[in-house]
């Protein structure tokens, strides 16, 4: 499986490299599709691709964005309460950096903060009007706390460049990721410029038994009610059964 | 082997989950009472939404209602004219519950009322119940008889809309077994518990019934309101998780007839102190997390859809 594997992508290495002679920078992902099933606990992309041979290569990840409420507790009568609250409009749901090289060495400042490379440089808009000292607090209390959920990858992961002109990283997906689509960017680095840019997409959909349990939940709530219901009187009825029996 | 729960969207052993169902279960079994109290503060420490945490264990409860609840009919210990008032009162009880549930959901308070809710009932309902078995302890230790008429006479026996409840041999006002059901179907609805410990002394202590008849009732009512909990949480807030309370159950099923074993071979009183301390614990337990400065004060809401 893993040696069929590294037969495919080392063939579709030299096979990008040929395009890529074309093309300054070409990439794509070992899958397009990541299935949300009963046995999932995470999963791990990898992302390869070619260039012509110069420059760093850069990779930002990014989730399907949302709108997050962020919330503060404060001491309210010697008990920790929810008192203060910022929504936030366009939220990714995940972030992953990666790069071949050190990336402040790589991109000034300026480049990074355009394209929001890396999670310093990530803009996160309120929704509502609120003053910017706790504009800050809240934007980057909600990074750290992406961070903790491993949905936002605080360092910078390594992008391995091979005999120079094929490059390759592992992107980890945890357990806890939304669905939907995800967007991949590949940037090519020559002189702190971006020389290059790919995009590729990957989709994390729920499927099976999962994705049918959770649609049904939403689009029929009140049947699901009443089938939770059921199975629950019907799986009470037949344990008292089967005990009495023993 | 880990399973992805379709409703908490998270991934979670399995044998963790068979583990803890047997574990509550167990305690259920010995102690006699329906382990609610005890499984929802569990799932949210494993990191269960406590909303999921609410509407899941409603469901399991169910089930484990209805094993015991078979039982009891079969030894004839269901009041059934009480228990359907007891449900009257526990369905609008647990209508407003959700109703209070949903609205501070969206405010982003749900978290501190569960949180406070517990505190309160189990704080007092534990201390209540550690006084009792220690006073029985150490009657029995001075060798006193126990004496006193089959229940005493207040200002509650002069409510209006007497009933004459044949099983139970009384003969009281609709408006207690309603207004004990009205409150166990609130908490039941808010805390995702059946309500047990606190229906089971308030029938002995405040309705006056036979201790024979008690547990049987109580879960009869207890059916009907986490049904009517189940409903309305799936319905409004889509935060039941079959797959997950089916897991819990497998669990507490055999854990429940190993506690039954093991609780014919203890005392009524040690039993009663025991189940006092655990009752207790878990109180002070969730006190602390609402005192202790937390970690970050910041923290992701949920998301609400449509909201």
């Amino acid at each position: 499986m893993t040696v069929c594997r590294a037969l495919l992508v080392a063939f579709l290495l030299v096979s990008l490299s040929e395009r890529a002679n074309a093309q300054s920078l070409v990439a794509d992902l070992s899958e397009d599709l990541i299935a949300i099933t009963t046995g999932f606990t995470g999963s791990d992309v990898l992302l390869f691709g070619a260039t012509d041979g110069t420059g760093e290569i850069v990779v930002v990840v990014r989730g399907p964005s949302s709108r997050i409420v962020m919330r503060k507790k404060d001491r309210v009568a010697g008990i920790w309460v929810n008192t203060n609250a910022v929504a936030f409009q366009n939220v990714p749901s995940f972030y992953h950096l990666a790069s071949s090289a050190p990336v402040e060495e790589v991109l000034p400042n300026e480049v990074r903060a355009r394209e929001q490379i890396g999670l310093a440089y990530l803009t996160i808009e309120a929704a509502q009007q609120v003053d910017s000292d706790e504009e800050d607090a809240f934007a980057s209390a909600l990074i750290r706390n992406k961070q903790a959920e491993q949905l936002y990858y605080g360092a910078v992961g390594e992008v391995e460049l091979v005999g120079g002109r094929l490059f390759r990283t592992r992107v980890n997906f945890p357990a806890n990721v939304s669905t939907g689509p995800y967007v991949v960017e590949t940037y090519q680095v020559i002189d702190g410029e971006i020389a290059s840019k790919t995009v590729t997409t990957l989709q994390i959909r729920k499927i099976g038994f999962e994705a049918g349990v959770f649609d049904f939940a939403h689009s029929n709530p009140a049947l699901y009610g009443l089938i939770a219901i059921l199975v629950a009187l019907v799986a009470g009825w037949l344990a008292g059964y089967i005990f009495r029996k023993t | 082997m880990n399973i992805y729960l379709p409703i908490a969207e998270m991934s979670v052993d399995v044998f963790l989950l068979l583990a803890m169902g047997g574990g509550v279960g167990f305690l259920s079994g010995l102690f006699g009472v329906g382990g609610g109290f005890l499984m929802t503060p569990l799932l949210i420490f494993i990191g269960v939404p406590a909303a999921v945490a609410v509407g899941t264990e409603a469901n399991q409860i169910i089930a484990a209602s209805v094993s015991g609840v078979l039982a009891h009919m079969r030894r004839k210990n269901v009041d059934f004219k009480m228990g359907a008032i007891l449900v009257a009162g526990g369905f609008i009880g647990s209508g407003i519950g959700v109703w209070v549930f949903t609205a501070l959901r969206q405010i982003g308070q749900v978290d501190l009322l569960i949180a406070v809710c517990y505190v309160v009932f189990l704080g007092s309902v534990g201390a209540l119940m550690l006084i009792e078995s220690v006073r029985a302890i150490l009657r029995r230790q001075a060798g006193i008889p126990r004496r006193g008429k089959l229940h005493q006479h207040n200002w509650l026996h002069g409510l209006p809309f007497k009933m004459r409840f044949r099983r139970s041999r009384l003969y009281i006002s609709a408006l207690l077994p309603l207004g004990v059901g009205f409150i166990v179907g609130v908490l039941a609805a808010i805390m995702g518990v059946g309500g047990g410990f606190i229906m089971v002394p308030a029938m002995i202590y405040l309705l006056g019934m036979p201790t024979s008849v008690v547990v049987g009732t109580s879960l009869f009512q207890i059916i009907f309101v986490t049904s009517n909990v189940t409903f309305l949480q799936a319905y409004n807030n889509q935060t039941v998780d079959i797959v997950l309370a089916l897991l819990l159950l497998a669990g507490a099923v055999v854990g429940a007839q190993l506690g039954t074993m093991a609780g014919s071979r203890l005392r009524g009183e040690q039993m009663r102190g025991l189940l006092a301390l655990l009752v207790l614990g878990v109180g002070a337990k969730l006190g602390w997390e609402l005192v202790a400065q937390p970690d970050d004060v910041f923290s992701i809401g949920e998301e609400i859809v449509g909201g």
